[in-house]
């Protein structure tokens, strides 16, 4: 038996939450660099797995069979395809700067606590890294309800990140902060535990359409893709379509998609800027990653049935999270309609069902998370600084404090894609992928990018720009925690930028895999992919 | 099919051989070993009331508390040894000339009652809740459950150190009663049964030490609307005995399906299916009103709120999972020829049940009030998995109420814990800011919470997911997507309290929490065990239910 470097790329977060949730309450930094130490060993994890896979390979690699719960045909399998490594990889590589820009964020305000087992700053690294092993297991589980099992339990402490440990800078002060952050993390939880009882119906509902067909209920994705190929498996086209929208509803609360994207703004708002990363950069995209892995592989036809529908929606998102953003006097909930547009880039990319759309769609999260973190984790460093968050608050930053002011403006150059950045390239071939396909959306979309540069610019001038506003003037610049933080950030968009290639060459033969399940071609004539 | 029902053209059962022969009057035969669980239960009870008549007041708590110990093991050993000498599976069969079934639903709704009893023994027990009244440690129960609330004989007795011991051999009534219930396999055996579980629960009820009133008037209310839904069983009883000739579950099954001999002197009614209808829907009330579905679960709030929480704890588990086994064995036994009939009106009671339990609980400021609605709500989730009308229905129905008790008990063993100077402190208000109060039992009631509410990887997601596979695979999709939605509506409430919990700053004069004696800490720490691992592994607990899920006939 091979060495199982899934199960183990997972454990070693979920061990190392144990480890820091036990580490004694005085003893805050030594939590916070055993956290550290094992995101750090997962990201070592996930770099050694994508640098072994396998691009002329098996579709899966790395795969693992187990039997977890026969009765319920529930399997442990674990695989990843060229999509599935990287957006492991992406994770593992976020979860460290968010700690490092997390730093002191969960420490208690006084020292002076009754009670020796309040341990706030354990906490919090514990939660992220919990947070980080259900979303690596359902980035790597190719049973659908080994999914559905991680896709449900990590809102558990995703919720008491939001809840627990909420932005000190609110406008309405401590009370009127924390009243919002409750309302905030029972409004993050509702709407995804929402979504996510929808699909159970649905797995249920697969589960006894297996059980029916082929004697036994399974939910392994091989067996039932084998099953449906050797044409042992048909489903109905009405029973197919419902649980396709059961899947669909869940990934679009989680994504999130026009107009289920309510829970996402006050989310991010109210949480701390790395626990907004994490919400954005991080757990969201599972929701695009199983439309993806998911929708598309399993309901082939409902997925062509319902692609109108859901290009629209996906530009409504781009336009509307992107209008939303221009309005917005809050720079956290402006990063956050931002980013709803976004995600509506991306469910384009997916749904347009051609080769570049999907490798852009695929591209665009890697490239969105690690944007939106710079951007974000930057913005976190200001309003802490500052004290608040509302953008009429600053003015003239770039004079007080440089490099902060300029990383802030490279993060923003990146989110409205710049060329040069990363986020073009995907960005270029979402539009291209849509074009070749529908035109028109393909140019109504380009409107976001129009819209892009308005609220990032906006941003940027009123904020930085201009004479220094009474309470900036004291504000210190990047201090060298922080620039470890974003600096690494920015190489890697640049990096990505030019030479994009390391990530699309894996990524490609995975989409060319998908788009052959829902036996869609590129149209001709086809403008030719980035290779 | 039962022996007794090829012994003549009259269909005799226990209950029936002695009327009808006035010449011979023969010795029942009984397999005592077979009974030997329900029999040991009640020797132990009438061993504690021996215990409690003869014994210095100063003895009888460590005599009731390993009395009653000693005889649920006991009984919970000799269900193991019944189960592995394959009276679950092959040599299933009926006992004690067709009253009581001995089968794998049976045993294991015994084993899991007696498990449950034991638990429910140990939060009876605890003595370091209170504060001590007058140098003595006290229990939840009042001093003397017949003194006068705030009267002089009630201060007497306080003062005296009185304390009531006798809720043991109560306890122990009640269980023998519930292991009857969901292996009786006659009409008249299920109603007896149904009396000696609910009288020591109605007792019981009013035994609460603080809040005396609310104790008595909850006891009262239960004992009245418990009163009315026995004479609808025994009235229903009546109707079907008079549709078939006998009550024996057998012989009414084979009189459904017209295969049976009938009774000459019945000829006007028997096959009259106005009287099969409206008995089997009065027998149906009366099960329906102990499980707690809608409409007949008024009483839950109210009782489980007056009732003393231990006691709440203990009825909530287990009065859930006889008056279910009951159900089950009626439905699935006496009635398979009648799904027809029956499966539509409780395609209705399931849906009500889910969607008024959780719609209702959103509004309760009461941590003990909103457990009896959430418990409504999951009486609904457990219907669903009945409706299915096979053997996973069944399987998947048992495999829900060993994981619900669990966590019931423990969660009403975690509210014994919150208190002020008032006792128990229960209005949710209260609770505001445990998180960081005592982040341990906090944490713990939250697990019991996310049970509830059924997330993956407690025992709670196990279960719903085992019911609703079960329903859909019964063509009951509609119900499983009434069911998520009802979830979804409860996940709020369980939610609420969490926040409540965690993200709430501690009011000042707010609750403590009291240093349980390791008796409840067991508890509590079972509890959270069990929610675990059935819902981290689960295999082996399904396996048992799947093992234990065929009715004898």
């Amino acid at each position: 038996m091979s060495f199982p470097i899934l199960t183990v790329t997972a454990a070693v977060p979920a061990v190392g939450a144990v480890v820091t949730a036990a580490v004694p309450a005085a003893r805050r930094s030594a939590a916070r660099l055993t956290a550290l130490a094992f995101s750090v060993a997962t990201l070592v994890l996930a770099l050694v797995t994508m640098a072994r896979f396998d691009t002329g390979g098996a579709r899966y690699q790395f795969t693992e069979t187990h039997t977890w719960v026969k009765n319920f045909g529930l399997h442990y399998d674990l695989g990843v395809d060229g999509i599935g490594v990287v957006m492991v990889a992406l994770t593992a590589l976020l979860i460290p700067f968010v700690m490092l820009a997390g730093w002191h964020d969960a420490d208690p305000l006084e020292d002076v606590n009754p009670n020796r087992r309040w341990r706030p700053t354990q906490g919090f690294f514990a939660l992220i890294l919990l947070v980080e092993a259900m979303v690596v297991l359902s980035f790597e589980a190719t049973d659908v309800f080994l999914f559905y099992i991680f896709f449900e339990a990590m809102l558990i402490p995703m919720y008491f990140l939001i809840g627990g440990f909420g932005d000190r800078a609110h406008p309405g002060g401590e009370e009127e902060a924390a009243r919002q952050r409750s309302y905030a993390a029972v409004k993050f939880l509702l709407y995804n535990l929402a979504g996510g009882l929808i699909m159970l119906a649905a797995v249920i509902a697969l589960y006894a359409a297996t059980a029916k067909q082929l004697g036994t209920g399974t939910f392994s994705l091989q067996e039932i893709l084998d099953a449906r190929a050797a044409g042992r498996l048909h489903l109905v086209t009405s029973t197919e379509r419902w649980i396709f929208l059961g899947f669909f509803f869940a990934f679009a609360v989680k994504a999130p998609l026009w107009p289920l994207h309510t829970w996402l703004p006050n989310a991010m708002g109210e949480s701390t800027a790395p626990v907004a990363v994490l919400i954005t950069a991080v757990v969201d995209k599972v929701g695009t990653f199983a439309m993806l892995r998911f929708c598309l592989q399993l309901f082939p036809e409902a997925s062509k049935w319902a692609t109108p529908v859901i290009l629209v929606l996906a530009v409504i998102s781009i336009i509307y999270g992107a209008l939303l953003a221009v309005g917005q006097r809050d720079i956290k909930r402006l990063i956050a309609y931002a980013s709803v547009s976004h995600f509506g880039f991306i469910i384009l990319g997916i749904f347009a069902m051609t080769s570049q759309g999907q490798s852009g769609a695929t591209l665009y999260m890697v490239n969105h998370g690690i944007s939106t973190a710079a951007l974000m984790l930057v913005a976190g460093f200001l309003i802490s600084r500052r004290g608040s968050r509302l953008i009429a608050d600053f003015g003239g930053v770039q004079k007080v404090a440089p490099v902060l002011a300029g990383t802030f403006l490279v993060g923003g150059l990146a989110t409205l894609s710049l060329p040069g950045l990363a986020p073009f390239v995907s960005e270029f071939l979402v539009l291209v992928g849509t074009f070749s396909r529908y035109p028109v959306l393909g140019i109504i979309a380009t409107l976001g990018i129009v819209l892009a540069a308005l609220y990032v610019l906006v941003l940027y001038q009123r904020t930085m720009t201009g004479p220094v506003k009474a309470g900036v003037e004291g504000l210190s610049d990047l201090k060298a925690r922080e620039l470890l933080v974003v600096a690494p950030l920015i190489a890697l968009l640049l990096f990505l930028g030019v030479y994009p290639k390391p990530v699309t060459d894996i990524v490609n033969p995975s989409v060319g895999h998908t788009l052959s399940d829902v036996h869609k071609t590129d149209p001709k004539p086809a403008l030719e992919a980035k290779k | 099919m039962s022996a007794a029902l090829h012994s003549g053209p009259v269909v005799h059962s226990l209950w029936t051989t002695a009327a009808s022969s006035t010449d011979r009057f023969p010795t029942p035969h009984i397999e005592y070993a077979q009974l030997s669980p329900v029999l040991i239960i009640f020797g132990v009870a009438m061993l504690g009331i021996l215990v409690e008549a003869f014994t210095p007041r100063r003895h009888r708590y460590t005599a009731q508390v390993v009395l009653a110990v000693v005889g649920l093991a006991a009984a919970f050993a000799a269900v193991v040894a019944l189960a592995e000498k394959g009276y679950g599976t092959t040599k299933a069969h009926i006992a004690a000339m067709g009253a009581v079934a001995v089968d794998g639903p049976a045993l294991f709704l015994q084993g899991t009652i007696l498990l449950v009893g034991l638990v429910a023994v140990f939060t009876f027990a605890e003595r370091r809740l209170d504060p001590k009244a007058h140098g003595r440690h006290v229990d939840s129960f009042a001093a003397q459950g017949s003194a006068v609330p705030g009267g002089e004989q009630e201060k007497a007795a306080v003062r005296a150190g009185f304390t009531t011991t006798e809720v043991f051999p109560l306890l122990l009534f009640a269980v023998g009663g519930m292991l009857v219930f969901p292996a009786a396999n006659d009409l008249l055996t299920l109603f007896v049964a149904l009396e000696v579980f609910s009288l020591p629960l109605y007792i019981l009820c009013a035994l609460a030490r603080r809040n005396r009133l609310m104790s008595q008037e909850s006891a009262v209310k239960y004992f009245l609307l418990g009163a009315f839904s026995s004479a609808f069983l025994l009235f229903g009883i009546a109707l079907l005995y008079g549709y078939s000739g006998t009550v024996t579950y057998s012989g009414i099954s084979a009189v459904i399906d017209g295969t049976a001999p009938t009774n000459p002197a019945l000829d006007n009614t028997t096959g009259n299916d106005a009287l099969l209808l409206i008995g089997l829907a009065m027998v149906a009330v009366g099960l329906l009103f102990k499980v707690g579905a809608v409409p007949f679960h008024m009483w839950t709030p109210d009782v489980y709120q007056g009732a003393p929480t231990p006691v709440t704890g203990f009825m909530a588990a287990a009065t859930k999972v006889a008056a279910f086994g009951a159900l089950l064995r009626l439905l699935y036994v006496v009635l398979p020829g009648m799904r027809w009939d029956w499966r539509p009106v409780m395609w209705g009671v399931a849906i009500a049940t889910m969607l008024v339990g959780a719609v209702i609980a959103v509004t309760q400021t009461d941590v003990k009030r909103l457990l009896a609605y959430s418990s409504v709500a999951h009486a609904g989730f457990i219907l669903a998995g009945v409706i299915a009308v096979d053997k996973d229905g069944v399987s998947s129905v048992l495999f829900y109420l060993a994981a619900y008790s669990f966590v019931t008990l423990g969660a009403f063993a975690v509210v014994t814990l919150v208190r002020d100077a008032g006792g128990e402190a229960t209005h949710l208000s209260r609770w505001a800011g445990l998180g960081r109060r005592s982040p341990l039992v906090a944490a713990v009631f939250g697990v019991f919470l996310l049970a509830f509410a059924g997330i993956p990887l407690t025992s709670g997601f196990a279960g719903k997911f085992a019911v609703f596979k079960a329903a859909a695979q019964g063509g009951a999709m509609p119900l499983v997507i009434i069911g998520v939605i009802s979830s979804a509506v409860a996940a709020f409430f369980y939610i609420r309290v969490i926040v409540l919990m965690f993200f709430s700053e501690p009011k000042p004069d707010g609750p403590s929490v009291a240093v349980p004696s390791p008796l409840t800490s067991m508890a509590i720490a079972l509890g959270v065990v069990v929610t675990l691992v059935m819902g981290l592994a689960p295999q082996y607990f399904l396996d048992l239910a799947d093992k234990a899920s065929v009715f004898v006939r």
